[in-house]
């Protein structure tokens, strides 16, 4: 009860942080047909944990050489193994791993927790389950692809080709890995060079799991190990997550190839607040929104559009809201918001906001303690910035929200879809038949509808226009995966 | 008797639901093979591109808050009006070098192709939405939409191919910018009349004629054509239409011949959108 009106008074909570211990090898190799290797060339990367500083370990730098190696391998395991499998006996290693993730679940969310800096409550409470349920959705297709092809004949692509970005690590893994393995694929996985752990923790699993070497190959390494994997010849399918200027370089790369490819990109999402919403409810969706993993979320709602009746108000609840988040250690279960992931993007997000006090932009930040290592950004509200101003068109990635009015729906949807991006979008209000018509006048591949950022491996997930091209999740996400001819 | 001297028309454009002369004024002639020239067709340039693209995006906003039972009735329409003028569009493939039976054959077959793809206006979607069962208290679905301004670049003589490719895209919602390369110049051009003549809001079909290589190009670097279906292109068109298109990210897909699967079809120039509601009392 003490502590309870000490909280009160100051606002301040004790610490509470999550203790599961975890292991951090000193140097991790590469994942290649079952065992782990160092690098042909024998380069290493630093690996640190953002809000600290502080090195964390190192990982082996893949070179061309390596990812022949472990593109080889995907191929001899496709060849001989996995294609061979019947779809339930590919399921149930599915099922398997997916067992696995569950039991070390804590485990697992300490080390993304550590590496990401994201708060342990996002990684225990988000990244982690929804990884270990997308293994058992997509395990439990692996036997019943034909049914999901009605009059279609399917077969595997053969070696998928997968680099993942450093805002979710595990889960981004999971989403790319699943479907490819369930129908009939076998894969070369690169992580993003700043948040290697939970793959290389998952490399562990696999080899637990019993999978039959060189079905999942993972491999560490920058942009040059990434180019290296999507430009290989014998990759058949490749499958992206990241920023849209990559995503554009790897389509233009692939041209003229005849590769396969799904791309899931970059967006710039609007919430679209109207009069009769429920504010406080819109008000925790537009902080979950922007705020969730520090705002490096591809269908982040990084745009607020207010109906002008309720600006005021809504404001006033929003920054109120706003400044009692809790910022600091990503390990303490109170926080809610964690270390900026890595030293580039807190430059850009840094530019971004510079240019914008340049501009004479209103720069609104909640008041949080800013901790004196590693990397931080204040949670950010930008008001009234044009159409025009970087901080609304482009993605920054970060916690940086902009603020617009709007005075009729036909107005708030063209500001909405003012935007080369498409990924998501948000509509709050309580009339039904508005919801349909936003909704639908929207040009996003995501709509939440008085709710935000939420995610289920059955349903699918994905970008309009320079957003991205396929789906995944749900029956949708299969199609990524096969390719279909005639039947007969 | 003095011999009547025939009047001979050069066929237009079609942008915009009108029938210009090319911006360019340039007209290119089709010869028979024994060099006697046959008929006139104007040359689109890259203006008349993106005067068509500028008339598209509106078109196609009219085109898909239609219900998809008058898409299909649109569509049918253009097969009967089709169907009505197959002995001049027959004489219009024999120009382009065709026989007199696959000539009529091939118009059989194209407003057969028509036929089908009405059908589909209000099926598609069924086929490929679903509602998501997840595991937290939401009700959530996914249905496709239309990717928005579809370019269509036919090089070949093979016209159901041409005639199928308007239609898929029309079925799904899509506006349809076709630039026809001269082996089916004339032909594509009185198509511009049929689907004139079948209610399309002004601006959702439009047909170039031209230069195939020079129009692909302008369409695949133009921002706001959302999509590229290349049919029977030369490999390196194709690799360079891939690499501007990469630009703005747009949906492409190319075939050259061969049997394919006409949801497939459909649904290639479709984005799925998936809808989050909370549920509860």
């Amino acid at each position: 009860m003490k502590e309870a009106i000490e909280v009160f008074k100051t606002g301040v909570y004790a610490p509470a942080p999550e203790r599961t211990p975890v292991h951090v090898a000193a140097r991790y190799g590469l994942f290649i047909d079952g065992a782990f290797h160092e690098a042909e060339a024998g380069g290493s990367r630093p690996v640190e944990n953002p809000a600290t500083g502080e090195r964390l370990t190192e990982t082996a730098e893949a070179g061309e050489a390596d990812v022949d190696k472990a593109v080889g391998a995907a191929r001899r395991a496709f060849e001989k193994r996995w294609s061979r499998l019947p779809g339930k006996e590919r399921g149930k290693y599915l099922y398997r791993l997916a067992r696995l993730i569950q039991e070390r679940s804590r485990e697992l969310a300490v080390l993304e927790s550590l590496d990401t800096g994201k708060p342990i409550r996002e990684s225990r409470d988000v990244d982690v389950p929804l990884a270990a349920a997308h293994f058992f959705y997509y395990a439990g297709w692996a036997d019943k692809i034909g049914h999901a092809f009605a009059g279609r004949a399917v077969r595997p692509y053969g070696v998928a080709g997968q680099v993942i970005p450093w805002n979710f690590p595990l889960l981004m893994a999971a989403w790319k890995m699943a479907p490819a393995l369930a129908c009939g694929n076998t894969l070369v996985l690169k992580p993003a060079e700043f948040t290697p752990l939970t793959a290389m923790a998952l490399a562990g699993l696999v080899q637990e799991a019993g999978f039959p070497e060189g079905v999942i190959n993972i491999i560490t390494g920058g942009g040059e190990a990434g180019a290296a994997l999507v430009g290989h010849p014998g990759v058949d399918k490749v499958a992206f997550t990241g920023s849209t200027a990559v995503g554009k370089a790897i389509q233009r790369g692939l041209a003229g190839t005849g590769k396969p490819y799904t791309l899931e990109l970059g967006g710039k999402a609007a919430h679209l607040i109207f009069e009769d919403a429920a504010l406080d409810e819109a008000v925790e969706g537009v902080v979950n929104g922007i705020f969730f993993n520090q705002g490096h979320v591809c269908c982040a709602g990084s745009r607020l559009l207010v109906q002008e009746g309720i600006y005021p108000d809504f404001m006033r609840r929003l920054e109120h809201r706003i400044g009692t988040l809790v910022m600091g250690d990503p390990l303490d279960k109170n926080t809610d918001i964690g270390a900026i992931n890595n030293a580039p993007q807190m430059e850009r997000i840094s530019c971004y906001l510079a240019e914008a006090r340049e501009q004479g932009l209103d720069v609104w930040q909640g008041g949080q303690a800013v901790p004196e290592r590693g990397y931080w950004c204040r949670p950010t509200v930008v008001r009234d910035a044009p159409m025009s101003a970087r901080i609304v068109r482009e993605e920054v990635f970060g916690p940086v929200l902009a603020v617009q009015t709007f005075r009729t729906a036909e107005e708030a949807v063209e500001k909405a879809n003012n935007t080369r991006y498409g990924l998501s979008g948000g509509v709050w209000t309580d009339k039904g038949s508005r919801i349909f018509k936003v909704g639908s006048a929207i040009r996003a591949g995501v709509l939440w509808a008085n709710t935000f950022n939420k995610f289920d491996p059955t349903a699918p997930f994905g970008g309009f226009k320079e957003s991205g091209i396929g789906r995944e999740g749900g029956w949708h996400g299969l199609q990524c995966w096969v390719r279909t001819s005639a039947k007969g | 008797m003095a011999q009547r001297l025939t009047v001979n028309k050069t066929y237009k454009l079609f942008i915009g639901g009108k029938f210009p002369r090319s911006e360019s004024g340039h007209t290119a002639m089709v010869m028979s093979k024994n060099g006697r020239p046959l008929a006139a067709y104007c040359k689109a340039s890259r203006k008349d591109l993106r005067d068509a693209v500028a008339l598209a995006s509106g078109g196609q906003a009219k085109w898909s808050s239609q219900s998809p039972y008058l898409r299909g009735q649109i569509l049918y329409r253009a097969a009967e009006m089709l169907e009505g003028g197959a002995a001049q569009v027959a004489s219009a493939l024999q120009w382009h070098g065709m026989s007199p039976l696959p000539a009529r054959r091939a118009v059989e077959a194209a407003v057969d192709t028509l036929v089908h793809f009405a059908g589909w206006t209000d099926k598609f979607q069924q086929l490929s939405s679903s509602v998501n069962p997840v595991a937290s208290p939401h009700f959530v679905f996914t249905v496709p939409e239309p990717c928005g301004v579809v370019a269509q670049i036919h090089a070949d003589r093979d016209f159901e191919g041409l005639v199928s490719g308007m239609a898929r895209l029309l079925c799904g919602g899509n506006a349809c910018i076709s630039i026809v390369g001269e082996r089916l110049a004339i032909a594509a051009s009185i198509l511009g009349e049929i689907w004139h003549t079948s209610d399309l809001p002004a601006g959702t079909m439009a047909i170039l004629t031209g230069e195939v290589r020079e129009l692909a190009m302008a369409a695949a670097t133009h921002r706001a054509v959302d999509g590229i279906l290349g049919q029977s292109l030369d490999p390196e068109v194709e690799k360079q239409i891939q690499e501007a298109a990469a630009e703005t990210v747009k949906r492409l897909s190319f075939q050259s011949g061969g049997r394919t699967d006409p949801l497939e079809d459909v649904l290639a120039f479709q984005d799925l959108k998936t809808t989050w509601h909370p549920v509860g009392w």
